[in-house]
């Protein structure tokens, strides 16, 4: 095709992503270099028949009048990224001299709002990830042995978990894990403990963010690999039956090295998107107990009048930085392949 | 079924087991959701148990009936949900058909163009498809409270469009690459210019891979929580947002139960789509692994 056919048909698709994808990655990177104004203080005099007095408030008209002119704010350089609600690099190198052993080095790291975040986010990531795609593939094995006719609403009910909205399908969890919710007042009955709730527990709320997590994840994994079981040659597993191999070493030998290309790519689409959970900790109202990096974005946003886009924009330059070390070894392996090729 | 693979009973057993707990798992919440919505919100979230959910026994005193639609008028009238999903309508309509249309005419060019750009490009939107929604995000809202288009749908669309332009892009491309080369080429022998053998040859047989490719942006459309809360004024909010600002002010006045039944409202279109087009959903999922 001619580089100006090209051009031409890819044009409106390549405007859209540089518009609103790469421009705003430089967005952020910019905004991420300011903080917002320092209020602006003025010293009145208020005279009453009983003396004078000074008083001193914010002068809202001359803020107003700084926004408009600075919109980004005030140019901060790397401080953003290096304050207390970021990477702390005082509050850390304060905790890594003064402490008393390494739980307490944990406990009061893990206290940091970037720590922990990016810990629950981590965590989330490679947990909910490998769990998700054994469950999937044990459930493509189950449904693989029904019988035709109910196949079709087997994989129905099994669709559901993965299309529901994120933020609707982690309120329908909350709502049945509260307190006073069919499995909330169950976990109490159970372990005889009549406080146990999300809120007080933050094990608790972590259990349930990854079972959500599982729980919602779990489908795709279950769809890919069901429709790669379909493509097993079955003279393969005919013979290594025959040849005396039991079932178990027939799903390990044959079946799993089979859907291993499959896996390769479920797990880098499940890490990618693991990687920005963010409606669950929403719908769960889990932030006390376990906040995540694109939840701290949201929450620096979500101030009605006081958003901190400096703040924010930092936060996001450091997720994408890691997303970025997530996608490391793919990027490389597909330049390694395309290089090949070319040669 | 042959000899060879015929299961002994013990495994058999252990298999629908736990086929039958995953189901349950997989269905009851929502089932569980759904029926809770008719109920009153001292039976549904009852502190003494939640046998009353089941029993409606709140309910026949509050309301006279077994069941009731107090959450449905709540959240659907007094609170005006009707907007939201108007809103949601326009949104997830317009982000599909944008998508798809710029989307089938630049996937179209990456499986024609034999040239390096057209690997990078799909580089460069396999990073931008990993790229986490909120942060992009941050990026939009200084610029577009300055240019004065914060708030409104038509920015919603346009930025829900870009966002999901890279997975458009992937999954049409590795269709357009199933479909013969020689089909449009030798239409462009025959005379054709290759934007005339795109809308002549190559449109009559794409149909199933776009209405595959459109689900999904529907879906992303539908689902999006992050773009739309942030990017919508309080009167422009679509569902998904309505729900979550439900949450922060109807809790307080004891009227849990407007969320639920618009949570249940939500999710309604979603079960009819996965109905209907269940073929095409789990099609396009597996083609994105096996070509991707």
């Amino acid at each position: 095709m001619p580089h100006r056919t090209f051009f031409v048909f890819i044009f409106p698709s390549i405007l859209a992503m540089l518009l609103f994808i790469s421009l705003p990655i430089v967005s952020v990177v910019v905004q991420s270099l300011f903080v917002q104004h320092e209020a602006v203080l003025v010293t009145v005099e208020n005279c009453t028949p009983f003396g004078c007095e000074s008083q001193t408030r914010v002068d809202t008209e001359a803020m107003q009048k700084l926004r408009a002119e600075k919109p980004l704010g005030q140019f901060a350089g790397f401080a953003n990224y290096l304050n207390r609600n970021h990477l702390a690099v005082d509050e850390i190198s304060a905790i890594l001299s003064d402490n008393q052993g390494l739980g307490d080095v944990a406990t009061r790291i893990f206290n940091l709002p970037f720590y922990k975040a990016l810990s629950f986010t981590l965590v989330y990531c490679f947990l909910v990830t490998p769990l998700a795609m054994a469950l999937g593939f044990a459930i493509a094995l189950a449904v693989n042995t029904l019988p035709k006719l109910l196949k079709g609403p087997a994989i129905f009910v099994s669709l559901l978990p993965m299309i529901i909205t994120p933020l609707v399908g982690s309120l329908i969890l909350a709502w049945m894990f509260n307190p006073s919710g069919i499995l909330g007042a169950s976990l109490q009955s159970l372990t005889g403990d009549p406080t146990l709730s999300l809120r007080a527990s933050p094990m608790l709320t972590w259990i349930v963010l990854l079972l959500y997590g599982v729980w919602t994840n779990g489908p795709f994994s279950f769809v890919v690999f069901y429709a790669g079981l379909q493509t097993v040659p079955q003279d393969t597993v005919e013979s290594a039956r025959i040849d005396g191999a039991n079932r178990w070493e027939v799903t390990r030998y044959v079946l799993i090295p089979h859907l291993a290309p499959l896996a390769t790519f479920v797990a880098l689409v499940q890490l990618m998107d693991n990687f920005r959970v963010f409606e669950p900790i929403v719908g769960f109202s889990a932030e006390a107990n376990a906040t995540s990096l694109s939840w701290l974005v949201f929450n620096d946003l979500v101030g009605q009048d006081s958003q901190l886009f400096g703040s924010a924009a930092a936060t996001s330059v450091i997720t994408i930085v890691g997303v970025l070390i997530l996608l490391a070894p793919v990027l490389r392996r597909t330049w390694a392949d395309f290089n090949r090729k070319a040669v | 079924m042959s000899v060879a693979t015929r299961r002994p009973l013990g495994l058999q057993t252990l298999t629908t087991a736990f086929l039958a707990i995953w189901l349950i798992a997989a269905l009851f919440p929502f089932a569980w959701t759904v029926w809770g919505s008719f109920k009153v919100e001292a039976d549904f979230f009852s502190r003494q148990s939640w046998w009353m959910a089941i029993e409606g026994t709140r309910t026949q005193a509050q309301t006279g009936g077994p069941f009731t639609l107090a959450g449905y008028e709540g959240a659907w009238v007094r609170n005006e949900f009707w907007k939201a999903a108007i809103n949601t309508l326009i949104v997830t309509l317009s982000v599909t058909f944008i998508s798809l249309a710029i989307g089938t005419l630049g996937g179209y060019a990456l499986a024609r163009s034999g040239y390096r750009y057209a690997f990078w490009i799909l580089i460069a939107a396999l990073v931008f498809r990993a790229m986490p929604h909120i942060t992009l995000v941050s990026g939009y809202m200084l610029p577009f409270f300055e240019l004065n288009i914060w708030g409104v749908l038509p920015t919603t669309i346009i930025v829900l469009v870009a966002i999901n332009q890279p997975f458009t892009l992937w999954m049409l491309h590795s269709f357009f690459l199933s479909i013969p080369k020689d089909l449009d080429e030798s239409a462009m022998v025959d005379g054709c210019t290759r934007f005339q053998a795109f809308r002549m040859v190559i449109m009559p047989v794409m149909w199933p891979g776009v209405i595959t490719t459109g689900l999904f942006s529907f879906l992303l459309g539908y689902n999006d929580f992050a773009v739309t809360s942030m990017l919508l004024s309080q009167e422009n909010q679509t569902m998904v947002p309505k729900i979550a600002s439900f949450l922060g002010s109807i809790q307080n006045e004891g009227n849990v139960m407007y969320a639920v039944a618009a949570v249940v409202s939500a999710t309604v279109p979603l079960f009819i789509l996965v109905l209907f087009f269940q073929r095409q959903i789990v099609s396009g999922l597996t083609a994105g692994a096996v070509k991707g």
